[in-house]
């Protein structure tokens, strides 16, 4: 059956150009459901170095058997925790997804709550959420709401064995979600064991205000948050090149560490598609 | 008991030095797993082999390159890379202030808090003078061969230390395409927003568990001592009904709520 085999090998693409979504799930407010996509939005390390072996040949990570030696794949490791001293439980991908109960797989907001009164101490990772197929004209509706009021709203879900807390707002149309931490995650100054504070003379405090008053500005530069040891190396790599320097060319072979997605490009094409089709 | 500083360092706020110590802000509650092999149930490390003929190769003959077209490496040798370290200082550089608003979320990473090393005074006039002017320092610092941009900000009466993304990490939404959609008529917009009004509140941290933390922590419990119970399978719903009935419907229920309670 041709039609078969070729709409297997689409989505074959698709999974290599990596425009499938880190997660895909329900966003709801009220009764109202939105289907959404979730993407990272973070972007790895642009510099990464590869492990050359002594023949510049690509090197492989790979996970061995601490007691046999032994090379593992993937389908010969499973998840253990630990009991006691090198006794474990094991607990299946199943187990993790069952255990989650049907409601928590949803992000459900419940609660709006102005973005800025969130202390920054609760922000973890950032995600995009796209909207699915068919939930254009909802998502745009809470993007709308949202967008007029400068709220956030505040929910709870699950998603790939772990429970989130997050945030979710508007940003130029698109819905930013900001995962949080769990208050019993962060300590106190009290748990650090930080001093009680001790009345200050007025005149300290005033010092520090007119150094604050006069080093301030209304904005960030983005330039402030350079990465600037990148910068270098990929400095150094630019120079040695230029000069025929250490330079080694290998054969690529098959690379089994999955093609590094550039998840900007996912996203703008998983919008467009939505585009095309509303 | 008292958390044990990690670092230790000064902040440098025009000429004013604060000796401060630096405090993890944030505690693993994670339940920890380990990746064991399925066979002998024991622990798996991992190492670099060549791919191509599985053999392992040590450390000592590993080398970095930077693949600059597909195949095609620069080698970058270990005093290249060293070269590349920062110079090690103990110094908290604070040059400028923002407002708290000018930092978007996505920017903040780690949260260290900052304690006193020795003087008290300017360690508590400073939080207490960036409190008052609502302001956040800009910090630039380097700890275990690595320099760090963060933000300063008092919280309470402490001072917390974030480490900040760099510009490239962070993606930012003005970079995307607007998802399509036609746009929402008046009516769905109004009730839209009585719907967001009504869920409107105050952001009370505590107020939210990690329950599923809890229900994997019982399991693994119950299944250590070889009774596991059963799980079922859950199925995902979906919803049919038009977007203003179920507006309406919500708004109508959410306004029952509050009645009773």
């Amino acid at each position: 059956m041709p039609t078969r085999k070729r709409a297997k090998t689409k989505s074959e693409t698709e999974e290599r150009k990596g425009t499938r979504p880190f997660w895909s799930g329900t966003l709801t407010f009220g009764l109202v459901s939105v289907p959404v996509e979730l993407y990272p939005g973070n972007r790895t390390n642009r510099a990464p170095l590869r492990m050359l072996g002594p023949e510049h040949e690509p090197l492989a990570r790979r996970y061995y058997s601490e007691k046999t030696g032994r090379d593992l794949d993937s389908a010969e490791m499973v998840r253990g925790y630990e009991i006691d001293k090198n006794k474990y439980v094991v607990v299946t991908d199943e187990e993790l997804e069952r255990l989650a109960p049907e409601q928590s797989r949803d992000i459900d907001l419940r609660r709006f709550v102005d973005l800025e009164s969130i202390p920054p101490i609760y922000f973890d990772r950032s995600y995009f959420l796209a909207p699915a197929e068919g939930s254009e004209k909802a998502y745009r509706l809470l993007v709308d709401t949202m967008a007029k009021s400068d709220l956030a709203g505040i929910a709870t879900f699950v998603m790939r064995g772990k429970e989130y807390l997050v945030a979710i707002f508007p940003e130029n149309g698109i819905l930013r979600a900001e995962t949080m931490r769990f208050a019993d995650e962060l300590r106190s100054p009290k748990e650090v064991g930080l001093p009680e504070k001790k009345t200050v003379p007025a005149a300290a405090v005033k010092k520090f205000e007119r150094l604050i008053g006069q080093h301030s500005t209304r904005t960030l530069s983005l330039k402030e948050l350079k990465d600037q040891k990148t910068d270098q190396l990929l400095k150094l790599v630019e120079k040695k090149r230029a000069r025929h320097k250490d330079i080694v060319e290998v054969e690529e072979p098959a690379r089994d560490e999955g093609k590094v997605v550039d998840i900007m490009e996912a996203l703008k094409k998983s919008l467009a598609r939505k585009r095309k089709a509303a | 008991m008292a958390a044990r500083a990690i670092w230790k360092g000064e902040l440098k706020v025009g000429k004013t030095k604060v000796p401060v110590k630096l405090y993890a802000a944030l505690k693993d509650q994670s339940v920890r797993f380990h990746i064991l092999d399925e066979r002998s149930k024991t622990r798996v490390k991992q190492h670099m082999i060549n791919p191509e003929s599985g053999e392992e190769v040590a450390n000592e003959e590993i080398q970095k390159g930077f693949e600059v077209d597909p195949g095609t490496f620069v080698i970058l040798d270990e005093k290249e890379l060293e070269s590349l370290e920062p110079k090690a200082t103990r110094e908290i550089e604070v040059k400028t202030f923002v407002p708290p608003q000018a930092i978007a979320p996505e920017f903040y990473d780690r949260p260290y808090y900052l304690g006193p090393d020795g003087d008290q005074t300017a360690y508590f006039a400073l939080a207490e003078a960036l409190r008052k002017e609502n302001r956040e320092g800009l910090a630039h610092w380097v700890m275990r061969k690595q320099p760090y941009v963060g933000a300063l900000r008092a919280e309470g009466d402490y001072l917390l230390l974030f480490t900040l993304r760099s510009a490239d990490e962070v993606l930012s939404a003005r970079d995307l395409p607007r998802p399509a959609g036609r746009a929402p008529d008046k009516k769905e917009l109004s009730m839209a927003k009585q719907l967001v009004e009504l869920l409107k509140g105050e952001f009370n941290p505590k107020e939210y568990q990690d329950e599923y933390r809890q229900r994997v922590m019982e399991f693994v419990e119950k299944k250590a001592k070889g009774h596991a119970p059963k799980l079922r399978l859950v199925r995902n719903k979906r919803q049919p009904a038009s977007l203003d009935k179920i507006l309406s419907k919500s708004i109508e229920s959410l306004k029952k709520g509050k009645r009773a309670a």
